[in-house]
């Protein structure tokens, strides 16, 4: 039996593209437990969003993630429209629910792409990532941006589509389904893909429940799970589609999920667009939201997106709160970690997509050397750094107040 | 077709493709129509409401009165998200999107865009360029 050795990859580590800390113990090459360590990447958005009014708390929000930018978005104004009871028009829920697929769409793709680099097979990024450009561009060109689309206003959506657009999008879905065909027959029939990722990274249907994975990670468990049908917004309601699950369990078959979704949108935003109702595109939103709480529930393309929001009658939210889908997730990681070798974890953590800095709400920060747990106030712990950096030689104290 | 004889398909198709990119900046794409840039400040329109200072996520917009019904506005640029929720909240079209987008510049001041609306006059610094 060889030694135990544990080392931490991160938070700061070549292979990780966010800063998260992973703390593995070894046998050999074989991962016997990880440890996963979360809140490196705190940015205080929770906080910072009940300092600011709703109108710009959108603006915030988004830029929570910048691939499910509009996830978060959405997921929060569909909170406010609760709470101030606005109907949003038809139009509007569509182009919304239209950019949302669309949005699913250039992050499988991106995905697929990042899969592709995990394991050696860079010719995947190059294709995939060239096919995600049209997304881009469809995106840039219906909402002003490629990332961060600013299209959600409280009470419906700040542009409007035309007929031009809609025959474009419709032309682009065509070549997006001659190219995800394709990727769906490399990831069926490749060989090296199969042997690579079979077996690798195993969630069984019962963890993945128990764990609380969502989205691909737990529908590739055989876990039947998605808000767009089980909980309809925007549009959804009125659109049939097909969830798709997969019973391998593995990376395999997170892939599978993935580019068979990607089939599901394009025929998602085929139905939008041949139905997408004539009349108005947003209602007139109050800028006091009456006093009220709401939980949002969102499809996003990692998974479930749950925003909760407290009003109290002013401009400003008293509470946001955010569970992004890569939180849900995390804990499936240490788990499908568990004894595999060190060359796949790369792509177990890849396979869920994770978002590490759309996750981190909260941090604790701990003195491993003392037992007890204190609070310590802002002025006190500014004082506390000056006087650690003196004893490095370095003097802060001169510094402007904030 | 298995194997490599797949692969040469590819390989012709990937020969005749031409670069899926341009040479920036020598070749430069039209930006599109509905990009979101820079935004311009028409000083004739506005009534110095401060909506657009209030609103903006960014706190990137200043607006000040230096006369009788003549206001100035202060962008900065490196500040601006580009959201251009300025546009959508100002009641009277003072403020508008242009497509410009290359706004980089090495001066951290010439990113402090300031219109003025003194006399009919507009004091525009000069748009900043790539240095
Ligand atoms: S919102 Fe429009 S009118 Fe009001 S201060 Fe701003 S630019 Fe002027
Ligand atoms: S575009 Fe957005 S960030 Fe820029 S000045 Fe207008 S509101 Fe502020």
């Amino acid at each position: 039996m060889p030694k135990k050795v544990r080392i931490p990859v991160g938070p700061q580590h070549p292979a990780l593209k966010e800063p998260v800390s992973f703390s593995l113990e070894l046998s050999g090459e074989r991962i016997l437990e990880a440890t996963i360590r979360l809140g490196y990447n705190h940015r205080g958005i929770e906080k910072a969003c009940e300092e600011r009014s709703y109108i710009q708390d959108l603006y915030l929000l988004e830029r929570i993630c910048g691939i499910c930018s509009h996830s978060h978005s959405t997921c929060f104004v569909q909170a406010v429209e609760e709470i101030a009871k606005l109907e949003v028009p038809k139009r509007g829920l569509y182009i919304r629910t239209l950019i949302a697929e669309l949005e699913r769409v250039h992050s499988h793709l991106l995905w697929l792409g990042v899969a592709g680099h995990e394991i050696g097979f860079d010719t995947l990024l190059m294709f995939t990532w060239n096919d995600r450009e049209i997304v881009m561009d469809l995106l840039a060109e219906t909402t002003g941006n490629r990332v961060n689309y600013g299209i959600n206003s409280i009470g419906g959506v700040r542009r409007d589509i035309t007929d031009e657009q809609i025959k474009k999008i419709m032309k682009a879905m065509d070549t997006l389904e001659e190219r995800t065909k394709y990727y769906i027959k490399i990831a069926t029939e490749e060989t090296t893909i199969i042997q690579r990722l079979s077996g690798v990274g195993v969630l069984s249907h019962d963890d993945a429940v128990k764990l609380g994975a969502v989205g691909p990670t737990a529908r590739a468990s055989s876990v039947d799970r998605d808000v767009r049908r089980d909980d309809p917004y925007a549009a959804y309601g009125e659109i049939k589609f097909k969830v798709i699950t997969d019973n391998h369990n593995d990376v395999y078959g997170r892939t599978i999920v993935r580019v068979l979704e990607l089939m599901e949108s394009y025929n998602i935003i085929r139905q939008l667009l041949q139905n997408i109702p004539a009349g108005p595109i947003a209602v007139k939103a109050p800028r006091k939201i009456p006093a009220g709480e709401a939980l949002s529930r969102y499809e996003a393309p990692r998974g479930e997106d749950v925003h909760y929001v407290k009003s109290n009658g002013t401009e400003n939210p008293e509470r946001v709160k955010v569970r992004a889908p890569t939180l849900a997730n995390i804990q499936a990681v240490a788990h499908m970690l568990k004894d595999r070798y060190l060359a796949d974890m790369p792509i177990i953590i890849a396979a869920i997509d994770p978002c590490f800095s759309c996750t981190d709400r909260a941090i604790t920060v701990k003195d491993l050397g003392q037992k007890s747990e204190g609070l310590m106030q802002w002025g006190d712990l500014r004082k506390y750094s000056i006087e650690w950096y003196k004893g490095k030689g370095i003097d802060f104290s001169n510094l402007k107040k904030i | 077709m298995k194997g490599p004889g797949r692969m040469l398909q590819l390989i012709l198709e990937s020969i005749l493709k031409k670069p899926s990119t341009v040479s920036y900046p020598k070749f430069k794409e039209a930006p599109l129509k509905s990009l979101r840039g820079a935004i311009a400040f028409i000083p004739e329109n506005c009534i110095g409401c401060k909506i657009c200072m209030k609103d903006c996520p960014a706190g990137a917009i200043i607006i000040t009165k230096i006369g009788e019904k003549v206001f100035q506005a202060e962008i900065d640029l490196s500040k601006c998200i580009y959201c251009a929720q300025c546009v959508d909240s100002c009641p009277k079209k003072a403020l508008e999107y242009t497509t410009q987008f290359e706004l980089a510049a090495l001066d951290k001041n010439k990113l402090k865009v300031t219109t003025s609306g003194k006399l009919q006059t507009t004091t525009q610094n000069e748009t900043p360029k790539s240095e």
